[in-house]
């Protein structure tokens, strides 16, 4: 399943025959409040197992995802997705918003809006507790569930409309080790049965546990696209080097 | 002048004799304020929603009309629904001027604006919570209206508590279009303000016992089932 | 909006309407109603009609204009000529002498004016203005500010002196005295209203008996030719009931603390 090609992806990427089978963000541009908060990004991300977007404070990251997810139209440029993931991206946010209600009913409510059909759901609700092993919790008020669970179910929550591509924005930012163990296992549930992940992080343990390439971002620009292990080791950018040593960039 | 004691010790008085005369008032007061509220949250909540959840040319300056619309002094009120319903009024034929049906009407004018408008702040502030994330998982405009009303479900029902109280308090509308005719129009407040222009102070007082009891006793029972549906702990 | 409005309105049809037969709407003066004789006469006169009789006391000048639009059937007020005036413009078919009773001029006990016991009403109210104590005008359009106005006449520019000493509340009778018991002014006032008034402070009877003083109540049924949906007969059959000998009796009848309220004087 995993592409593990051991290969620096040329960048930017060449309009190979084979570039039609990835993700590609080609040329993309968005101003904010008259910042240039995406300005030309241009990368392809490998179409299968995870793969990382990583990046400063401000580098445009959370913005791409959006982007990705179609939230948010770019002001230029445009996001080519392979066949099976068009119309087929969730996204889970930094600070996942759960519905007052209790985590069956923001699944079933999610299930809803996915539109899957009335006979289905019951059969996809129970599949969704269990890949995020949330069976003990189905009761419980969603906005009472501790940090992992709550992100455990926000993760399982943007998987009702069945997506293709799943982008998760820092899912780990504010738990726990124990935490993040569980969320990190449930990702890579997700992965193996085949659903493509795009995940921000700025932990590069979890991404030598996780990614099989990491994206690196500064200034609303890709720098890199670089296979692991060799980004952590060998990352090709100045930029990323002066990150993963700790130095502050501007 | 009677001191608050007295009048309390009246209101007791009143409450534990049964006097059919303040039952059958107590009664009509409950009737109109609680139909009026039913009616108004037909016509507030959908339009608040739609106003929170829906862009569309001169929103905002409804939003802010509805908002004034909050402050509508009932006399207003009253005499607006007392020249409609008049015979000799546009709707003068429906032969509604002093009956229950009026006061109905005109509380349902007076309570609309105040649900429609914590309606509107109630979903305005949680779509901005919302509206990405339910976006992300599928919804349109209808789905996230319908999503914001079940989640919004107990500040909407602050919002109803919010207009019954104002409709149970209210007497100019009542006077105006109800006429206070016994045993047909008088409530709650109708009957304080003639006991006070009877000069019975210390009645009239008690009777506004009364009514401060009864709209505790409302508030009280609707949130407590609000705490029983929403769990042991806080969400 | 609108709709939805009427609807609720016609869901509620269920409750009691108007312009049922055997209902008689009356628009009245409130010293009727304040004082309690309603509260006696009615329960007699139903009994003997077989109406349902209702009250919309609004004080005389109020009961004149609604009888006038038509939301009424008939009308017990106290203000003569505009009652004369009422049925010269065809709103009502013909008007009667019900019943008096007399107005008495209330004031401080310490009497700052110093008016107990002048029998003169105009002698009384020029003492008041001459002191500049403070006289609470109901300020209403009513029989009795109507009548407080004629007694001013010639004695006081009371238009003048309006927020000064000469108070215009613009309210009912019972606001009234719960104002001037407040403020402690002296005001006039129906007997029967004063008799019934139970919040009556420092305040006593200061001055009565002057002959202008006569308060006389009279009874309109208002003219079906003026307004078709009225109870006409249902409103005739209550006057010719109230001046009847049964009627008068039940007026008669009414007292508070010992003292009868009204005297009845049908012709």
């Amino acid at each position: 399943m995993r592409d593990r090609t051991p290969r620096v992806i040329p960048f930017p990427a060449s309009p190979a025959p084979a570039a039609d089978a990835r993700i590609l963000f080609r040329d993309l541009a968005l101003t904010r409040d008259g910042t240039r908060v995406i300005d030309g990004l241009t990368m392809a991300l490998c179409p299968t197992g995870i793969s990382a977007v990583m990046g400063p404070n401000g580098a445009g990251k959370s913005v791409l995802l959006r982007i990705a997810a179609g939230l948010v139209a770019p002001d230029a440029g445009r996001v080519i997705l392979p066949l099976p993931m068009r119309g087929r991206v969730g996204i889970v946010f930094q600070s996942p918003v759960l519905l007052r209600r209790t985590l069956r009913g923001n699944l079933t409510h999610a299930l809803k809006l996915a539109r899957v059909p009335r006979a289905d759901r019951a059969r996809r609700l129970d599949e969704l507790i269990a890949l995020g092993s949330l069976l003990p919790l189905a009761e419980r008020p969603a906005r009472r569930l501790s940090g992992g669970e709550a992100q455990r179910l926000a993760i399982v929550r943007a998987l009702a409309a069945n997506p293709a591509l799943l982008l998760l924005d820092e899912p780990t930012a504010h738990l726990d080790p124990a935490s993040t163990q569980g969320v990190e296992a449930l990702v890579q549930r997700i992965a193996r049965a085949g659903t493509k992940v795009v995940i921000v992080s700025h932990d590069p343990g979890q991404i030598a546990r996780l990614a099989v390439e990491v994206a690196f971002l500064h200034h609303g620009r890709a720098c890199e696209v670089t296979p692991m292990p060799g980004f952590l080791s060998a990352p090709a950018s100045a930029e990323a080097r002066a990150y993963l040593k700790g130095t502050i960039l501007l | 002048m009677p001191t608050f004691l007295d009048s309390i010790r009246t209101a007791l008085a009143l409450i534990a004799s049964g006097d059919p005369d303040l039952v059958e008032i107590v009664l009509l007061s409950l009737r109109v304020s609680l139909t009026a509220v039913v009616a108004a949250a037909a016509i507030g909540v959908p339009l608040g929603a739609a106003l929170a959840v829906f862009r569309f040319p001169g929103r905002g300056a409804l939003v802010v009309l509805v908002n004034a619309l909050m402050g509508l002094p009932p006399v207003v009120v009253g005499l607006v629904v007392y020249l409609s319903l008049s015979a000799s009024g546009p709707l003068g034929v429906l032969g509604l001027l002093y009956t229950p049906a009026a006061m109905i009407i005109a509380q349902t004018i007076l309570v609309a604006p105040i649900i429609a408008a914590l309606t509107r702040a109630a979903l305005a502030e949680m779509l901005t919570e919302y509206d990405e994330t339910l976006r992300a998982l599928g919804a349109n405009r209808i789905d996230t209206l319908g999503t914001l009303l079940w989640d919004a479900r107990f500040a909407l029902v602050t919002a109803l508590l919010a207009g019954l109280g104002r409709a149970l308090a209210e007497v100019g509308a009542v006077m105006l279009v109800g006429g206070n005719i016994d045993h047909v129009t008088r409530v709650m407040t109708t009957a304080i303000a003639l006991e006070t222009s009877r000069g019975a102070l210390p009645l009239a007082l008690g009777l506004g016992f009364v009514l401060l009891m009864l709209t505790l006793v409302l508030n009280a029972a609707v949130l407590g089932l609000r705490a029983r549906l929403e769990g042991p702990a806080h969400a | 909006m609108k709709t939805a409005i009427l609807a609720a309105g016609f869901a509620l049809a269920a409750l009691p309407a108007v312009a049922q037969d055997g209902v008689v709407l009356v628009q009245s003066t409130t010293s009727t109603q304040n004082s309690g004789l309603y509260d006696h006469i009615l329960p007699i006169a139903e009994e003997a009609l077989g109406l349902d009789i209702r009250v919309v006391a609004v004080g005389t000048g109020q009961a004149l204009q609604n009888a006038e639009r038509c939301d009424g059937d008939m009308l017990i007020v106290h203000a003569r000529d505009a009652e004369i005036a009422f049925v010269e413009a065809g709103f009502g078919t013909e008007r009667r002498d019900l019943m008096y009773n007399d107005f008495v001029i209330v004031g401080p006990e310490s009497d700052p004016a110093g008016v107990a016991g002048t029998g003169d009403v105009s002698a009384a109210l020029a003492a008041i203005a001459g002191a500049g104590a403070p006289f609470a005008s109901r300020g209403d359009d009513s029989g009795t500010h109507r009548k407080e106005l004629n007694l001013w006449d010639g004695v006081a520019d009371v238009a003048a002196a309006s927020g000064t000493w000469y108070r215009e509340l613009g309210s009912g009778m019972g606001a009234t005295l719960n104002a001037a018991v407040g403020m402690g002014a002296y005001t006039l006032t129906d007997r029967a209203t004063w008799l019934a008034f139970e919040n009556r402070g420092d305040l006593v009877i200061l001055s009565q008996g002057d002959e202008r003083l006569f308060n006389q109540y009279g009874v309109i049924p208002v003219n079906p030719a003026h307004c078709p949906n009225v109870n006409a007969e249902g409103a005739t059959a209550f006057a010719d009931w109230l001046v009847s000998d049964a009627g008068q009796q039940a007026i008669a009848d009414y007292s508070l603390g010992g003292e009868q309220l009204f005297f009845p004087n049908a012709e």
